[in-house]
C-alpha cells in the first residue's frame, strides 16, 4: 500500500509540474515551448545510454545479491569496523528506500547495531558508486569525487553521532 | 573569433562522448545477456528488477527532461543567482534543501538538473546540497523512514543529515575554488562537464 502510495506520489507531483508549466509555455510562447522541448530531448538522449547501463547494473546486483544476503553480512558486523564494512556495502550497493527502511528495521531487530544500521542507510543514499558514471558525465571528476569522499566521511560520523546519542 | 572555434570544438568533443555512450551502452547489454545466459536460474530476478527499474523511470524521465527544457528557457539566469546564486546566504541553502526534497524519483535525474542550475550561476555549495537532499531528505521516503525505523531515529537522521550536507557543500566550494584558482593560468580540466 505505501509502495504504491510513495511512487505514485512521485509520478503524479513531478508530471503535474511538468504539465501545468508546458501548459503555461505554450499559451506564452511557441517558439519558446519548442526550444524547451528541443533541449529536453537533447538532453534525454544524452543521458539514456548511462542510465541503461546504471538499470542493467541494478538489476544484476540486486538479482545476484538479493536483500537476505544484504542482510546477513551487515547483522554479522560489530564495533567500529563492522561500521565501516557495512558503509562500504552501502555505498557500493544500490538498493531503493522502499526496500532499505524495511531491511534495515529487520536489522535493527535482529541485533545489529544503530551506528551500523544509520551507517548503511546514510551510504545508500547519500554515496552513490553505481551512479558514479552518471555523476562524472554530468558534473564531472572534481565534484564527484569530492561530494562522494566527503559523503562517505559525513555519513560515518552522522553513524557515529546516532550510535552514542540513540 | 576563438571563441566561435571554442564552441565548435565542444560539441565535437561532445558528440564524441555520446558516441561512445551508445557504444558502451551496447556492450554492457550484450554482456549482460552472457552474463544471464550462463547463470540461467539468475536471469528471472535479474531481468525482473530491470525491469521495473525503467517502468518506474519511464514515468518520470520524461517528465524531469520536459522540466530541464523548460527550466533552461524560461527561467532566467537572474533569478537564479538571486536564489541560490553567490551571495543567496542562508536563503540559498533553504531554497537548496527544499528543491531537493521535493518527490521527483531517482537521485541519477538530479545530475542534469544540477548541471542546468549551475550553467544558470547557482552556487556550487548550493549544488551539492541540492544534490544531497534530492539523494537522503525525499519527502516521501521519509514517511517509510519513520513507518520502519522511528521517528526518533528518522529525525535525528535528518537533523545530522541536514547539518553535515550544509558543512560539506561550504567545504566542497572552497576546495574547487581553491583549486581552480590555482591552475588558472593552465587550461586544465573544467569543473562542469559541458
Amino acid at each position: 500500500m505505501l509502495d504504491f502510495l510513495k511512487s505514485h506520489l512521485t509520478v503524479i507531483v513531478i508530471n503535474l509540474i511538468a504539465l501545468v508549466w508546458l501548459i503555461f509555455s505554450v499559451v506564452r510562447s511557441r517558439k519558446k515551448t519548442k526550444e524547451s522541448l528541443k533541449i529536453a530531448l537533447k538532453t534525454f538522449l544524452r543521458i539514456l545510454p548511462i542510465i541503461i547501463i546504471i538499470v542493467v547494473f541494478i538489476g544484476f546486483l540486486l538479482g545476484f545479491l538479493p536483500p537476505e544476503i544484504i542482510s546477513r553480512v551487515v547483522g554479522e558486523q560489530t564495533g567500529f569496523l563492522g561500521m565501516l564494512v557495512t558503509a562500504v556495502l552501502g555505498s557500493v550497493l544500490f538498493i531503493p528506500a522502499l526496500i532499505a527502511f524495511p531491511l534495515a528495521a529487520s536489522l535493527l531487530t535482529g541485533g545489529a547495531s544503530i551506528m551500523s544500521v544509520a551507517a548503511l542507510i546514510t551510504t545508500l543514499t547519500m554515496v552513490g558508486v553505481v551512479t558514479l558514471p552518471l555523476e562524472l558525465r554530468e558534473m564531472g571528476k572534481k565534484i564527484t569525487i569530492l561530494r562522494n569522499v566527503f559523503s562517505f566521511i559525513f555519513a560515518l560520523i552522522i553513524a557515529l553521532i546516532m550510535g552514542v546519542i540513540l | 573569433m576563438k571563441n566561435l572555434n571554442d564552441m565548435a570544438r565542444e560539441k565535437q568533443k561532445q558528440k564524441k562522448t555520446i558516441a561512445r555512450d551508445y557504444i558502451a551502452m551496447a556492450i554492457v547489454i550484450i554482456a549482460a545477456a552472457a552474463v544471464l545466459l550462463i547463470f540461467p536460474n539468475k536471469s528471472g530476478p535479474v531481468l525482473n528488477i530491470s525491469k521495473n527499474y525503467l517502468l518506474e523511470l519511464a514515468w518520470v524521465l520524461p517528465a524531469v527532461m520536459v522540466i530541464i527544457g523548460l527550466f533552461s528557457v524560461w527561467v532566467s539566469n537572474e533569478t537564479v543567482v538571486k536564489y541560490i546564486g553567490r551571495s543567496s546566504g542562508i536563503k540559498g541553502i533553504f531554497f537548496s534543501i527544499v528543491l531537493g526534497m521535493l518527490p521527483t524519483g531517482p537521485i541519477y535525474i538530479a545530475f542534469p538538473l544540477a548541471v542546468a542550475l549551475l550553467k544558470k550561476g547557482a552556487k556550487i555549495s548550493n549544488i551539492i546540497i541540492f544534490i544531497s537532499a534530492w539523494a537522503c531528505i525525499k519527502l516521501p521516503q521519509e514517511l517509510i523512514e519513520i513507518q520502519f525505523l522511528g521517528i526518533e531515529f528518522t529525525f535525528l537522521r535528518l537533523v545530522l543529515t541536514i547539518i553535515f550536507v550544509v558543512l560539506m557543500g561550504i567545504i566542497i566550494e572552497k576546495i574547487i575554488i581553491f583549486t581552480d584558482r590555482k591552475k588558472i593560468n593552465e587550461p586544465g580540466e573544467k569543473t562542469v562537464g559541458l
